[in-house]
């Protein structure tokens, strides 16, 4: 029997019995629905979560002034100030780095004109814009020379512009840091949230020594917060890790046995964790909902097994006249893949469309892939063929005088 | 229409040798039961016979019926049709046999109820692996030699019996089969139609040489025959020629 004709007769089984095999349907409807909306959600906290790795900067490690006791108290990392400037400038001529940013850190007192706003003064090197993979809406970073001569210059965060300065362009504007006068020279493209959640646009950068002279002040001079190294490439993370413990070790004289004063934070393994976390969570949630396509795959068997039941005679009556088994198989099997196959394409629309809903409405980044769709698909139609056969199978394995004898 | 008979030397359609049929049933006790139901059973059947085979309920008369259609298998025996140990044949081998050689006639009828007249008749063909508009044609060139065209876009819940029967009928006919079986066809119809329908096979038989085994209960419908069969118990107790032996006329 050819198959165009199984395809009508199939088509004309399922026709017959509208109600039910919509309803069957639905399962297979919504567990489609479910994957392709929780793989898109997914996927988007994954894209979310890459765009603020890439925001970051890459290969980079935090360096921060190290947790020490005294007399038995423990301080918190960076409770003393043993990273210093010059510390920054040695690390930055190991061969495995390509540069540091070090910084210093305070909050002050904007004003420009009749507004004013308070927020975080970043003092830091020219460097530290490469480092941290900031860019320029407008103008350009502080210059060396205004580092080393301490020149009242100033880079603004996208939001700090805008609170400060309105519709106005900053570049060459005057403005007051702790009433002191300082040039905007630059403005820097907003990145949005960090990993940990901190705006990162509310913010000002000066040069470190202004920085430290004039604004924040220093108890130790010299000394920094922490500081920024961009290693070379990916491949030497780790040598760059154990030379830059290396040389602190040796330049804060740190004896064998005794323990850091400083940590060396690699933030690309950071960055590799929240990575998995979302990995995990879309596994999770694609996991959960391919339950429920399981579910339905559960409810086709269901109705094809009663339906094999219901039309035992039926299958007797064209054993009689000529069906072989491959014929009653394929039968039964197409009704089971034509009931996943439509509701597997009204489940991947109806699950871009509930996307689009909860981008709307949630205001969440959602990513579908045609991957997701096909995989959705595939797994709908691997659901059909799963579940459609064993009843097929038992309806093809009727014997003729028995199924024609079924009352 | 199906091939006529043409050369007059007869030959073997079936051939039945010790055939043997036996049940095996497991009771509630989880034991087998076993239940023979023929009993080396051997017979000869000519191409252009027409063959009634009678017998009481539980003659195995049913049995026997199911086993020259293919529908079911011997426990022990052998069975040839036309020169081939259907015994021996795999499902599918069944199931083509079923479809090309062999049309069957139910006592309900049998047919498939969500279907038009017209498309019960075509699906033999389809199975068959004739397309469908192909098939269409071919059923309605034969309901039309059962005089049934008007009926053809009907389901069978709005068809008389005997209507059903013929329709029934033109399905068993359009693959062209060398056997036609007819499982009790009338029992279901009032005797008029009954009547008719056996003038059908008659002429079936007679005009197109078509061979025909016919199981019936009623003495009047066996009558039609050329040769009767009586079972009882599993067993041929009876087997002549009405043309040899004295004839019964047909009871009008």
């Amino acid at each position: 029997m050819n198959l165009f004709a199984i395809i009508g007769e199939a088509l004309r089984a399922l026709r017959l019995n509208r109600l039910r095999t919509g309803l069957t349907m639905l399962g297979m409807i919504i567990g489609v629905a479910a994957v392709v909306l929780m793989l898109s959600i997914g996927q988007g906290a994954q894209t979310k979560i890459n765009q603020s790795i890439a925001s970051m900067g890459s290969n980079l490690f935090l360096v921060v002034p190290g947790a020490t006791s005294s007399g038995g108290l423990s301080f918190g990392s960076g409770s003393i100030k043993t990273l210093t400037i010059s510390d920054a400038q040695a690390i930055a001529e190991l061969h495995s780095v390509s540069a540091t940013g070090p910084v210093i850190s305070g909050t002050a007192q904007l004003s420009f004109s009749a507004k004013n706003w308070s927020t975080v003064i970043t003092g830091t090197t020219p460097n530290y814009f490469d480092v941290g993979n900031w860019e320029f809406e407008s103008g350009t970073a502080f210059t060396e020379s205004d580092l080393r001569s301490g020149a009242r210059v100033v880079v603004l965060g996208a939001i700090t512009a805008e609170n400060l300065f309105g519709t106005v362009d900053p570049i060459g504007k005057t403005m007051r840091i702790t009433n002191r006068p300082f040039l905007v020279v630059g403005v820097l493209t907003a990145k949005g949230q960090s990993l940990s959640g901190r705006d990162q646009d509310d913010n000002v950068f000066i040069p470190i020594t202004t920085s430290e002279r004039q604004i924040t002040g220093n108890q130790f001079p010299g000394s920094i917060r922490y500081m920024l190294v961009q290693g070379q490439s990916a491949e030497t993370m780790d040598e760059a890790e154990n030379e830059i413990i290396q040389l602190l070790r040796q330049r804060h004289r740190i004896s064998d046995g005794m323990e850091n004063d400083f940590t060396v934070r690699n933030l690309t393994a950071i960055a590799n964790v929240a990575t998995g976390a979302a990995k995990i969570m879309s596994i999770v949630l694609g996991a959960i909902a391919s339950v429920s396509l399981l579910v339905g795959g559960i409810g086709i068997m269901n109705i094809m097994l009663v339906s094999v039941t219901e039309r035992t005679r039926e299958i007797g009556i064209r054993m009689a006249i000529g069906a072989n088994r491959r014929a009653i198989l394929t039968q039964f099997l197409l009704e089971a893949m034509m009931i996943c196959i439509m509701g597997g394409l009204i489940g991947v629309l109806l699950g871009i469309g509930g996307a689009w809903l909860v981008s709307e409405i949630a205001d969440m980044l959602i990513v579908i892939t045609s991957g997701m769709i096909g995989l959705a698909f595939f797994f709908a139609s691997a659901v059909g063929i799963f579940f459609g056969f064993y009843p097929a199978q038992k309806a093809a394995s009727l014997k003729p005088v028995d199924a024609l004898r079924y009352e | 229409m199906y091939a006529p008979q043409q050369n007059n030397v007869t030959q073997t359609l079936i051939k039945l040798d010790k055939l043997c049929k036996s049940y095996h049933l497991d009771d509630a006790n989880g034991k087998t039961m076993s239940t023979q139901v023929l009993f080396d059973v051997a017979l000869n059947i000519q191409q252009g016979e027409f063959v009634a085979i009678m017998g009481h309920s539980g003659s195995g008369k049913s049995t026997l019926m199911n086993i020259l259609g293919c529908l079911d298998t011997p426990t022990s025996g052998s069975y040839w049709l036309a020169e081939r140990n259907v015994a021996a044949l795999s499902n599918d081998e069944l199931a083509y046999i079923r479809n090309r050689h062999i049309g069957f006639v139910f006592q309900g009828f049998n047919l498939l109820k969500r279907m038009t007249a017209l498309d019960n008749v075509a699906t033999p063909l389809l199975y068959a692996g004739i397309n469908r508009s192909n098939s269409r044609q071919r059923a309605l060139e034969q309901l039309q030699r059962t005089g049934l065209e008007k009926f053809a876009m009907h389901h069978p819940n709005q068809l008389s019996g005997g209507q059903q029967q013929r329709v029934a009928i033109s399905r068993a006919l359009i693959n062209q089969p060398s056997l036609l079986l007819a499982d009790e066809p009338t029992g279901n119809l009032d005797s008029q139609t009954s009547r008719e329908i056996m003038t059908l096979f008659e002429q079936l038989n007679q005009q197109q040489g078509l061979t025909i085994v016919l199981v019936t209960h009623e003495e009047d419908i066996a009558a039609y025959a050329k040769r009767l069969i009586r079972l009882k118990d599993g067993v041929v107790v009876y087997d002549e020629n009405h043309n040899v032996m004295n004839k019964p006329s047909p009871t009008q």
